[in-house]
């Protein structure tokens, strides 16, 4: 894919897919990738329940807490957020096996269609690398349709009690 | 003075039926004095437990949540505070066992844990009550109305060890035990058995494929 196909993802499909899966909750912290598309309009939405945290790693223990109480909740951080949460993850999603969702963008992807290992940057390079390691399911969200599958791998993390993590690789649009 | 285990034994002597998130050496103590299938044995990742408490006080907004948080812990993670603070849950009480020391990795002091006024940020994070307590006749005499109040309410308790306890480690970080809480939980909010539970329903980990 080059700079010319590439899709653009809208927030809304994601806001839909979220819905659809029954995700009450939304832990955040803001990444530019996703703060426009949408971080903002999330907080401005009826349905969702957003919790602001200080620092990602909260994030992961606020939603297993939901969790336990059988409520579907996402966790929408940057990579940088991610990679300082590993222990977290690593104890509380992964070897507690607890249906922590993580939404991820990359920031500082280049917007050419590449896979996130050719990055040109070291923190989006191991991301995936990482998340193979950790035995962490992973989906690109790339386009509009890949959002709308969100609904059904959310669906699966909680009918398997298992973490997944989305990885958001350009811009989301505002609608 | 106030020794630890005499301050959890005042604790579970007015709350002996709630939900509770505990770490090391609290929970070690507090597993003994007050043995409870709602005790959620919170470790592997420092600085979590008051985190965990959240999302369990709003996921179960009628049931009391109480919070034992290490001084070491919570220092790990003093955003949490604000956090809690904003999403302001009336029905968690966050009780910091201040002991000055990494009790359970070799008792090694805690860099300014001598001088912390954990109460302080807390109310400037937006709890709205805060409590410290250094003899165990007042924390006796206020623990009933602190257990009534509707918060975020935080507690620092200035702990002396006390009496020790066994440091059961294959509890507390055993599924089974997570398996109990999630048992109990469900039974108390739904009246049933959790429907997924990850012993039972997941395929191993290990064995997972990796999807882009
Ligand atoms: C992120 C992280 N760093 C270090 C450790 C190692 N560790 C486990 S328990 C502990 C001490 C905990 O101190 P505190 O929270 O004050 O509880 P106490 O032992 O005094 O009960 C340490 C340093 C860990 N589990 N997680």
């Amino acid at each position: 894919m080059t700079a010319n196909t590439l899709a653009t993802v809208k927030g809304s499909s994601i806001i839909s897919a979220l819905n659809h899966a029954s995700v009450q909750t939304v832990v955040a912290l803001p990444d530019i990738v996703t703060c426009a598309g949408l971080l903002w309009p999330l907080s401005k939405d009826p349905n969702i329940r957003l919790i602001p945290v200080c620092k990602e790693d909260e994030g992961i223990s606020i939603c297993a807490g939901l969790s336990y109480c059988n409520q579907r909740s996402v966790l929408l951080i940057q990579h940088t957020g991610f990679l300082d949460s590993l222990n977290a993850i690593r104890a509380i999603a992964v070897e507690y096996q607890l249906p922590i969702v993580m939404l991820v963008g990359l920031q500082g992807m280049e917007p050419d269609g590449r896979d996130p290992s050719e990055s040109d940057h070291l923190g989006i390079r191991i991301i995936q690398p990482i998340c193979e390691a950790m035995r962490l399911t992973t989906y690109l969200i790339i386009n509009d349709a890949s959002a709308q599958m969100l609904s059904s791998e959310i669906e699966k993390a909680y009918e398997f009690s298992q973490p997944v993590v989305f990885l958001i690789t350009q811009h989301l649009s505002a609608d | 003075m106030l020794a630890r285990d005499e301050a959890l034994k005042v604790l579970a002597a007015h709350y002996t039926d709630g939900i509770t998130v505990g770490v090391y050496q609290s929970i070690f103590d507090w597993m003994q004095i007050r043995p409870h299938p709602l005790n959620y044995l919170c470790t592997g990742a420092m600085g979590q437990a008051a985190s965990h408490g959240l999302g369990i006080a709003i996921g179960a907004p009628n049931e009391k949540v109480v919070v034992l948080d290490g001084d070491g812990s919570l220092l790990m993670n003093l955003g949490c505070l604000f956090t809690i603070g904003h999403a302001a849950p009336e029905n968690l009480v966050h009780f910091v066992i201040h002991n000055r020391t990494y009790e359970v990795n070799g008792d090694f002091p805690i860099l300014g844990s001598k001088v912390l006024l954990f109460e302080e940020i807390a109310r400037i994070a937006g709890y709205r009550h805060t409590f410290v307590f250094s003899e165990i006749v007042e924390f006796k005499l206020m623990i009933k109305h602190i257990l009534e109040l509707a918060g975020p309410v935080f507690v620092n308790l200035h702990v002396e060890p006390g009496e020790s306890y066994r440091q059961d480690y294959v509890a507390i970080h055993s599924s089974e035990s997570r398996a109990i809480f999630r048992s109990a939980l469900h039974a108390r909010l739904f009246g049933h058995q959790p429907e997924n539970e990850p012993s039972k329903t997941s395929p191993d980990y290990s064995a997972n494929e990796f999807h882009q």
